[in-house]
C-alpha cells in the first residue's frame, strides 16, 4: 500500500504544461487520482500501430526520437544534484536506455538530439523533427512541486501526422523518479508494440563473487534497468533462488543461515524473515501463487523430495502436492492459479509435468529428446518456459500441452528463466564453462535480441516481480 | 593422561594401519585387526595428533575413504562405496560418541533446484547404508548443498565426477 503513495499515476487533461504547471500552487491536488478520460476518449480503431512484438519486424525500424525531458523552471531537488533541467535529461535517458536495451526499437537519444524547450513539450517543432526522419517523437517534462515531490509528464507523438498518440503524467517522490521514466518507457513500449508494459518492474536475484571453490552468494534486489541496486544479505551464508512475492513486500529464498538448506519469507519494509515452514527438513525451490495467498517449496525427508503448499502468511499446515520415491521440485503456476508445472525424475530423467493446484491429475507433459527443468508459466498463460538439457544447456519455451519446442538462447549453459510481466522477455543466467562466473541475461520470444543485464558483480537466479503498484 | 596415551595409540595405529596395504577389494578388515597394528613410531607432535571421533582424526584414518562417488543423476551405492562405507561404519562403530554430517554434492552440469535434491538423495543414501551396518541413525544427520561446493573447479568429466559425492564430515563436540 505504500507504494501506491510514492506515485500517484494522473492523466493530464491541460493540453498545456504551462496550464498544467498551475496545479503547483494547488497540493491538494498533487497525487489525486483524475478522471482518465483523455485514455478512455481513444478512437476505436486507434490501437497499436502494427504487427506484434515477436513476428513483425517492420515496425522495429521506426526512428523514435527521445527528447530530453525539458522543466519549467531549473531548481534544486533532491532526485539530481544539479537540478530539474540535469534532472529532465537523466529521466530522458532512461526511457532511451529501455526502449534500446529492449531490442525491438532502435532510438535516437537525448543526447543526439536538440533539446526542446518546456513549451515545445506540448507543441513539437515538426518540421525539425521531420527533418531528422523521425517518425515517433517522445517528449516530456519534470517540474518540481511545492511539496518537495516531481510532477513528470510523458508525450508520445506521431510526426507524420503531427497527433499526439499518447500522453501520461505521474506525481513521485523524489527518491523515486526513476520509476516515472520507466513509466514513459512503458508507455511508448505499450501503445507501439499493442503488448503489456514491464519495464516499471524490479529483479531479485544472487550476487555471486569469489572463486569458485569458495563462492559467497548474496541475495539481492535490482530495478529491472539494473538501478537502485541493493544487497540484502552480507555472504555469510549462501543465498539461493529468490522470488519477489507478487505484491513486492517479501522474498522467499533460501539460505544456509542455520548450517542447512530451508526457505525463508523475508520482509523488505521490517528486515525481518521467517522460516517458511517449522520443519527440520530441507525445504528449497519457493515459488509464490499469483495472488501471494500461497508458498509452493520443496522438502525432502529422508532424501526425498516432493512439493508442498503453505499459506503465506505464516502457520498453516503444508498440503503435500506430490508423492512419489522419485524427485519432484520447483513448480510454477499458471496464471490464473489452477495449474502447476513442476519438474519430476519419475521417468528416470529430469521431465516437466503439470498438475491442478490441488496435486491432483499429474502428466507428464514433455516427450522431445534431452530433459526438461526449472519450468516457468509464463504471465500470459500461453507459454512455458524451461531450462532444456541436452548436452548444453539452454532456455526454451513450449506450450502448456508440452508443444512447439523451440530454444531461445544457445550457450554453454544457460539456466534458470524468469519471465518479464508482459510474458514477452525472459530472464535467465549464464554459467561461463571453467571459471563458472555467472551473469544474468534477457531474451525475447524471437531469440533474436539476447542482452546482459549490468550487475556490479557476478549474478545468477534472476527472478522478475510484477509491474509495480 | 591415561586417555591421551590411548588417544595417541588409536590415532597412530590407524594411520599406520591405513598406510601399511592397498584399500581391501571387497571386506574391509574388522576393526580388532586395526588395534592389533603396530604400536606407534610417529614423532611426538604428530603423536599429539587429533582426538578420535574429530574430523582430523577420522580423515586421516580414513585416507579418503570418507568420500564416496556417484554417476550423473544416480545415488545407488556400489561396490567401492560400500567399501569405503564400511571403513566409516567401522571407525563409528569403534568410536561410540562420534557423530558425523553426510554432506551430498553434485556436480555443475545441472539445474540448482534438482542439484539440491539430488544431493539430499547422496546423503541419505549413504546414511541408510551406514544405519544399515550398524550406525545409530541418530548419530548421522545429512545436509545437501547441491551444486555450491565443488572440491574440483574444472569444467570437465573428471572434476564433475570429483564433485559428485557423499563426504562424511566428523562433528566436533
Amino acid at each position: 500500500m505504500k507504494t501506491l503513495g510514492i506515485l500517484t499515476a494522473f492523466v493530464m487533461l491541460l493540453s498545456a504544461p504551462a496550464a498544467a504547471q498551475n496545479s503547483d500552487l494547488d497540493p491538494a491536488g498533487v497525487g489525486q487520482q483524475e478522471t482518465p478520460a483523455a485514455t478512455a476518449e481513444q478512437d476505436p480503431d486507434d490501437g497499436p500501430l502494427r504487427g506484434t512484438v515477436t513476428d513483425d519486424s517492420a515496425w522495429q525500424d521506426l526512428g523514435i526520437a527521445i527528447a530530453a525531458f525539458a522543466t519549467n523552471d531549473n531548481v534544486p531537488t533532491p532526485a539530481n544534484a544539479s537540478g530539474t533541467e540535469a534532472l529532465g535529461l537523466e529521466l530522458s535517458r532512461i526511457v532511451y536506455n529501455d526502449l534500446r536495451f529492449n531490442g525491438l526499437f532502435r532510438p535516437v537519444g537525448p543526447d543526439a538530439l536538440p533539446r526542446p524547450t518546456y513549451p515545445q513539450i506540448t507543441a513539437p517543432a515538426w518540421n525539425s523533427w521531420r527533418g531528422r526522419s523521425a517518425e515517433m517523437l517522445v517528449h516530456g517534462y519534470v517540474r518540481a512541486n511545492g511539496d518537495g515531490r516531481l510532477t513528470v509528464g510523458c508525450y508520445l507523438y506521431d510526426v507524420a501526422l503531427q497527433s499526439e498518440l499518447e500522453r501520461a503524467g505521474w506525481v513521485v517522490e523524489p527518491s523515486q523518479w526513476r520509476r516515472a521514466a520507466h513509466r514513459c518507457a512503458d508507455l511508448v513500449y505499450s501503445r507501439l508494440s499493442g503488448e503489456q508494459p514491464f519495464f516499471d518492474s524490479r529483479i531479485a536475484y544472487i550476487a555471486e563473487t569469489g572463486p569458485k571453490d569458495n563462492r559467497v552468494k548474496r541475495l539481492a534486489i535490482m530495478d529491472s534497468d539494473g538501478a537502485n541496486h541493493r544487497f540484502i544479505t552480507n555472504g555469510q551464508s549462501t543465498a539461493l533462488t529468490p522470488r519477489y512475492s507478487p505484491d513486492y513486500s517479501r522474498i522467499a529464498y533460501l539460505s544456509y543461515t542455520d548450517g542447512d538448506p530451508r526457505i525463508y519469507v523475508y520482509e523488505i519494509d521490517s528486515g525481518r524473515q521467517t522460516l517458511v515452514t517449522q520443519s527440520s527438513n530441507p525445504t528449497f525451490a519457493p515459488r509464490w501463487s499469483p495472488d501471494g495467498q500461497h508458498i509452493l517449496y520443496s522438502m525432502a525427508i529422508a532424501g526425498n523430495t516432493d512439493i508442498y503448499r503453505i499459506s503465506a502468511s505464516g502457520g498453516g499446515t503444508p498440503v503435500r502436492l506430490t508423492d512419489s520415491p522419485s524427485i519432484e521440485v520447483g513448480g510454477s503456476y499458471s496464471p490464473d492459479g489452477s495449474r502447476i508445472v513442476f519438474e519430476s525424475d519419475q521417468s528416470g530423467s529430469q521431465q516437466c509435468y503439470v498438475m491442478n493446484a490441488d496435486g491432483t491429475g499429474q502428466r507428464r507433459i514433455t516427450f522431445f529428446g534431452g530433459r526438461c527443468a526449472t519450468p516457468e508459466w509464463s504471465p500470459r498463460g500461453d507459454q512455458i518456459a524451461f531450462t532444456h538439457i541436452a548436452g548444453d544447456f539452454r532456455i526454451a519455451v513450449m506450450t502448456p500441452q508440452g508443444q512447439n519446442m523451440r530454444t531461445l538462447t544457445n550457450a554453454w549453459h544457460d539456466e534458470g528463466p524468469s519471465w518479464a510481466p508482459n510474458g514477452r522477455i525472459i530472464q535467465f543466467f549464464r554459467t561461463e564453462r571453467n571459471s563458472g562466473d555467472t551473469s544474468i541475461w534477457q531474451v525475447d520470444l524471437t531469440g533474436e535480441n539476447e542482452r546482459r543485464l549490468r550487475t556490479p558483480v557476478g549474478a545468477s537466479d534472476p527472478a522478475w516481480g510484477p509491474v509495480l503498484p | 593422561m591415561n586417555r591421551i596415551v590411548i588417544a595417541v595409540t588409536l590415532s597412530s595405529a590407524l594411520a599406520l594401519s591405513a598406510c601399511s596395504r592397498q584399500p581391501p577389494e571387497i571386506t574391509p578388515d574388522p576393526p580388532q585387526d586395526v588395534m592389533t597394528t603396530p604400536t606407534p613410531t610417529a614423532t611426538p607432535t604428530q603423536a599429539m595428533g587429533p582426538q578420535p571421533g574429530s574430523q582430523g582424526h577420522f580423515t586421516s584414518a580414513m585416507m579418503g575413504a570418507d568420500t564416496i562417488y556417484f554417476d550423473t543423476d544416480r545415488y545407488n551405492i556400489d561396490n567401492d562405496d560400500a567399501v569405503a562405507l564400511r571403513r566409516q561404519a567401522e571407525y563409528m562403530l569403534q568410536y561410540a560418541g562420534s557423530t558425523a554430517t553426510v554432506e551430498g554434492h553434485a556436480d555443475e552440469r545441472g539445474t540448482r533446484d534438482y542439484n539440491l535434491a539430488l544431493g539430499e538423495r547422496r546423503a541419505n543414501a549413504a546414511k541408510n547404508y551406514l544405519v544399515s551396518l550398524g550406525v545409530p541413525g541418530e548419530r548421522l544427520r545429512t545436509v545437501s548443498y547441491g551444486e555450491e561446493r565443488p572440491v574440483a573447479t574444472a569444467s570437465n568429466q573428471a572434476a564433475w565426477e570429483r564433485n559428485r559425492r557423499a563426504v562424511t564430515v566428523m562433528i566436533s563436540r
